[in-house]
């Protein structure tokens, strides 16, 4: 088919539908999207009828408290301890798994399967969940909140780590076993210095998305700045509010730059 | 000494080695020609046992070799090994990467924590002086360049201190000019410590240069089995069927015939020098 000097380049679909197996494709997507807008409610009147209210919450958290604001110090603080020692035990609780979760170093095929499915548990399991079950555990505080962190961070960073290593050019692998080397020693001469990178990259990732996650946790009691956050709505304190999300705002995009920043120096 | 009996090796229903026997002597260079695919990889890997035979006898030294994991790493000290993509561990350094060598006799705990003894530390410069390396010890391997790898990964061979070298197309991906010096520096430094070589190669001119004896292997059988000298045009045809390049066929003939010359002249020399004439 051409459009005057243009010419359409596009295969016609395999099957035998031809073009054809467009109509059951669309229909389909058509149809979940509207089964879901009726599930969901959506509707662009309710949006447009709720403006004003936005609005007038907005114009309540103006100006933000300033005054407020120093006494988000400590709470901001202890934000980024909880995503620190949060990342460290999720590292921590992964290392020794992870070399079991690869497909091209688990010694046997259950083993990898079962451990797979171990972190796929741990990381389903979003932390707000895992917060609740643990102040339940060890009471009210940020100490939940780092336990909680670490269980989730564990099963993804055992994923990543794993991936990593199913990635790696095997060929220094053979030569290390060609040389007699054992098992340790393969993983400590050809696994590790291939993994490295990849590795500390997937950790400062994680902890990046730990400070976000921890700014959240205090909404069910698990320590920081989230605490602040959810009381000063229940009193109606918008201003209040305004300087949580600010402070929140500032924590975030700092761990986006320092974490992007030492992600480029070790590339 | 290697001695290879009976050997077979097949991969589902294909048959990458059938009924292999042959033999390597103490401090002798061998080197393997074949097509791709006539198992020449699986060979070697089978000597080492990076690949399990399915039949066959491998003595080495008059040991047969058992799966047991010490067992096989004893033999794996005394047979090192020496791959085309040179396998060096990228972003360590040419010195760590040589030190693999030796790790066989090394306490895993201690290699892990990056101490090594002072000896191994010595054999292993050492083993980058052989092969003109040891100037670039403290770079990182994937700073070098290929032919260079390369020479790292003999010397990471030679670190061992083997009694045989298994060398898998070592010089495949390498200019000419490269792969002579490669090769060069494989046959003087293995010839230097009276390691016997089995070497794949790809390429018959240099086969028939460095080798001192040459194995043919298609088809996964042994095809051809004697000197240099003898592979004929013919000899060639067996190795490669379906190979009908004159100029192949030619530039081995001419080859042959020079070096069966030099040969000849060199016993008339001795001889000469026998008679006392000279």
């Amino acid at each position: 088919m051409s459009i005057g000097s243009l010419q359409f380049v596009v295969n016609r679909p395999r099957g035998p539908l031809g073009w054809w197996i467009l109509v059951p494709i669309l229909g389909t997507a058509f149809a979940a999207l509207w089964w879901s807008a009726q599930g969901t409610q959506l509707s662009l009147k309710g949006l447009i009828d709720g403006l004003p209210w936005i609005g007038d919450f907005i114009s309540r958290m103006l100006p933000p408290s300033f005054s407020f604001m120093q006494k988000l110090i400590r709470p901001a603080i202890e934000t980024v301890q909880i995503a620190l020692w949060g990342t460290l035990l999720g590292v921590v609780l992964a290392l020794p798994v992870c070399f079991f979760a690869a497909r091209n170093l688990s010694p046997y095929g259950f083993v990898f399967h079962a451990l797979r499915q171990v972190l796929n548990v741990m990381r389903g399991i979003n932390e707000i969940i895992l917060a609740l079950i643990f102040v339940a555990a060890v009471g009210l505080g940020p100490f939940a909140g780092v336990l909680a962190i670490a269980i989730h961070g564990a099963g993804m960073l055992g994923k990543f780590f794993a991936e990593a290593i199913e990635e790696i050019d095997e060929g220094p692998l053979d030569a290390l076993r060609a040389a007699g080397a054992s098992t340790l020693q393969r993983i400590v001469f050809g696994v590790l210095p291939q993994v490295l990178p990849a590795w500390i990259g997937v950790v400062l990732y994680r902890f990046e998305t730990n400070i976000r996650v921890s700014t959240v946790l205090g909404m069910v009691g698990a320590g920081g700045i989230g605490f602040e956050l959810i009381s000063s709505m229940k009193l109606f304190a918008y201003e209040d509010t305004a300087a949580c999300v600010i402070v929140i705002l500032l924590l975030v995009l700092a761990a986006d730059v320092i974490s992007s920043k030492l992600r480029a120096m070790i590339r | 000494m290697i001695e290879i009996s009976g050997l077979a090796k097949s991969y589902g229903a294909h048959q990458a080695l059938k009924n292999v026997s042959l033999a390597i002597r103490p401090g002798e260079f061998v080197v393997v020609l074949g097509p791709s695919g006539a198992g020449k990889s699986t060979l070697l890997r089978c000597i080492n046992r990076l690949v399990e035979p399915s039949g066959g006898d491998i003595l080495v030294d008059g040991t047969s070799l058992s799966s047991n994991r010490r067992d096989l790493r004893l033999l794996r000290r005394n047979v090192a090994m020496i791959f085309q993509q040179h396998n060096l561990v990228k972003r360590l350094s040419v010195l760590k990467n040589v030190l693999v060598g030796r790790m066989a006799d090394l306490s895993p705990l201690l290699s892990a924590l990056q101490l090594f003894p002072e000896a191994d530390v010595k054999i292993a410069l050492h083993c980058l002086d052989q092969v003109a390396m040891s100037h670039k010890a403290r770079s990182r391997a994937d700073a070098l360049s290929g032919g260079e790898q390369q020479r790292v990964g003999i010397a990471r061979a030679l670190a061992q201190q083997p009694k045989f070298m298994l060398a898998d197309e070592p010089v495949a991906s390498l200019d000419p000019k490269t792969s002579r010096i490669v090769l060069t520096y494989l046959k003087k430094s293995c010839k230097e410590s009276n390691i016997a070589v089995l070497c794949n190669l790809h390429q018959i001119d240099y086969a028939l240069e460095f080798a001192e004896r040459v194995i043919g292997l298609s088809g996964g059988e042994v095809v051809y089995d004697g000197p240099p000298s003898g592979v004929s045009g013919d000899v060639i045809r067996s190795i490669y069927p379906g190979l009908d390049d004159p100029n192949v066929l030619d530039a081995a003939q001419r080859l042959t015939e020079r070096r069966r010359a030099a040969a000849e002249t060199e016993l008339r020399a001795g001889d000469m020098r026998s008679d006392g004439r000279v």
